[in-house]
């Protein structure tokens, strides 16, 4: 599956970035049968950096058990016009997509 | 405490549930709302109504929802209303597929092949929804109701949503009819109260968790004459159409949220 | 919550080719464990302490187990991880988040929960775990949207 829209909104806190990052995903568990009753395979994000201005600031793993089209909040430390944070995934079929964004 | 199970949900009294019950779910929903995917579509529709489709390669930008050509602020909140051209009252998706088959030059077939969508791929006409419908955020629901057609519209929907129909002889108000009913968790609102109908109006169309769908008024007409057992109603019928316009009137008033979150 | 400024989001998409490098590998074995006792024993967590000051925050009623929304905050000095168990989900390790110089220990996200369960978080800070855990009841809905 093409790696769908990703929208990421990033706001200055005090002493914190503010990011919140929404990915198309469908996050299959392979727990759950199609409408023809076949099992819809495995497929979910399995990995999540978050980069300050290039530099990697958050690693997270993730399970088949985040929701579907998957929402995270993070805080970055201080935060200033002009950083560029970067939010990439990559699933169990080496799929992989990332975004981008400058405060501004 | 144990888990509320099916049958633990129906011991909480027949009436309506609890404040802390009620509390935590407007918690839940309020932090579901803070992340929706709802968003991501509203996106997708913003390219679809910019994109050139059809026989003459126009895109819908052009169209005329009531505002004037391609305005689209404040369009949703003032539909369904009269649209000259057509000489019917339309609602949103009504008036899409109108623009679809006289800008873009598409058969009325190929606009409604995919009416509703499924997990994660919305109709071309709902992602086209949500985007417009999120362009009237903030503006007060305020459907037509001067033209004669307009009120004609009204009153239909009013007898529609009170007339028993079907194999089960069910009307909207077997169930949206006495307050303090539920279904399950799920709260029924009273719809043909103003005070109700508000904030139901006020966050349609939807992205429904369950499903990952987003679903439109056109869908939920459709699906709830579904549930009472009778035949499908066209899509942007006469029937339809004028059901909603009488559900955006009972809310007039209510400044629209932008598209919602649906369990 | 503060009154936060709204920053302008110049949002670039694109596809990477190439896999991403450096990434701690995906830990196959605690995210197959089948209880969260396995789990925290393949991350090699041993006795984690409770602390008040690691904040969990979710509403106690999900109206739909499909998204449940859990935020979670350490305030415990020096956290360098969270890690998150849905104790009766068939695979209990659900998420881990390791913060690096520059994030704060915070994250919010919408986890898959089948029935009533205990949502339990584990802080790593100083080379010690400290835990805290809600209860959140999954509901059934009715048939309307």
């Amino acid at each position: 599956m093409a790696a769908g829209p990703m929208k990421m909104r990033a706001s200055l806190g005090t002493g914190f970035t503010d990011v919140r990052v929404l990915m198309t995903h469908p996050m299959e568990t392979g727990l759950r049968k199609d409408a023809d009753g076949k099992v819809v395979p495995q497929h979910f994000i399995q990995n999540l950096t978050v980069k300050l201005n290039g530099k990697t600031v958050l690693d997270a793993q993730i399970s088949q058990a985040v929701s579907r089209n998957p929402v995270f909040s993070f805080r970055l430390k201080g935060g200033a016009k002009g950083d560029k944070i970067e939010v990439s995934w990559l699933d169990n079929h080496g799929e992989s997509a990332a975004i981008e964004t400058v405060v501004a | 405490m144990k888990a509320l199970a099916f049958g633990a949900a129906l011991a909480l009294s027949c009436a309506a549930y609890g404040q802390d019950v009620a509390k935590e779910i407007q918690r839940y929903r309020q932090m579901v709302a803070e992340g929706s995917p709802a968003e991501l579509f509203e996106l997708e529709g913003e390219e679809l109504w910019k994109k050139p489709q059809g026989p003459k390669s126009v895109s819908l930008q052009r169209c005329d929802l009531g505002e004037g050509p391609g305005v689209l602020k404040a369009a949703y909140a003032h539909l369904p209303r009269y649209f000259k051209d057509a000489d019917r009252v339309m609602d949103l998706e009504a008036r899409l597929v109108h623009c679809m088959v006289t800008q873009q030059g598409r058969s009325r077939e190929d606009a409604i092949a995919r009416l509703f969508g499924t997990a994660d791929r919305p109709s071309e006409l709902e992602l086209l929804s949500i985007y417009i419908a999120g362009q009237s955020r903030g503006v007060r629901l305020e459907p037509g109701m001067s033209h004669p057609k307009e009120k004609a519209s009204y009153e239909l929907g009013r007898a529609l949503y009170f007339h028993r129909v079907g194999a089960w002889d069910f009307a909207c108000a077997s169930c949206h009819g006495d307050e303090g009913k539920r279904i399950r968790m799920q709260e029924l609102p009273v719809l043909y109260k103003p005070q109700y109908a508000r904030p139901v109006m006020a966050s349609w169309p939807a992205y429904r968790i369950s499903t990952s769908q987003v679903i439109t008024l056109q869908w939920r007409m459709n699906d709830c004459y579904r549930q009472m057992r009778t035949p499908e109603p066209d899509f942007g019928s006469e029937t339809t159409v004028a059901l909603i316009h009488f559900l955006n009137a009972t809310a007039h008033g209510a400044p629209y949220q932008g598209p919602g979150n649906k369990r | 919550m503060n009154r936060i400024r709204r920053a302008l989001l110049a949002a670039l998409v694109f596809a990477i080719a190439r896999p991403l490098a450096a990434l701690a590998a995906w830990n196959k074995e605690a995210f197959s464990a089948k209880t969260p006792g396995e789990a925290l024993k393949s991350l090699g967590i041993g006795d984690a302490a409770p602390a008040k000051d690691l904040h969990i925050e979710a509403p106690e009623i999900a109206e739909n187990g499909a998204v449940v929304p859990i935020e979670i905050s350490s305030a415990i000095p020096g956290t360098t991880a969270l890690i998150v168990l849905l104790e009766k989900n068939p695979f209990p390790l659900t998420a881990r988040f390791d913060f690096k110089e520059g994030a704060l220990p915070f994250v919010k996200l919408n986890v898959k929960m089948a029935e009533t369960a205990d949502v339990r978080v584990l802080a790593e800070a100083g080379g010690k775990y400290y835990f805290a855990k809600q209860e959140i009841k999954i509901t059934v809905g009715g048939c309307g949207g």
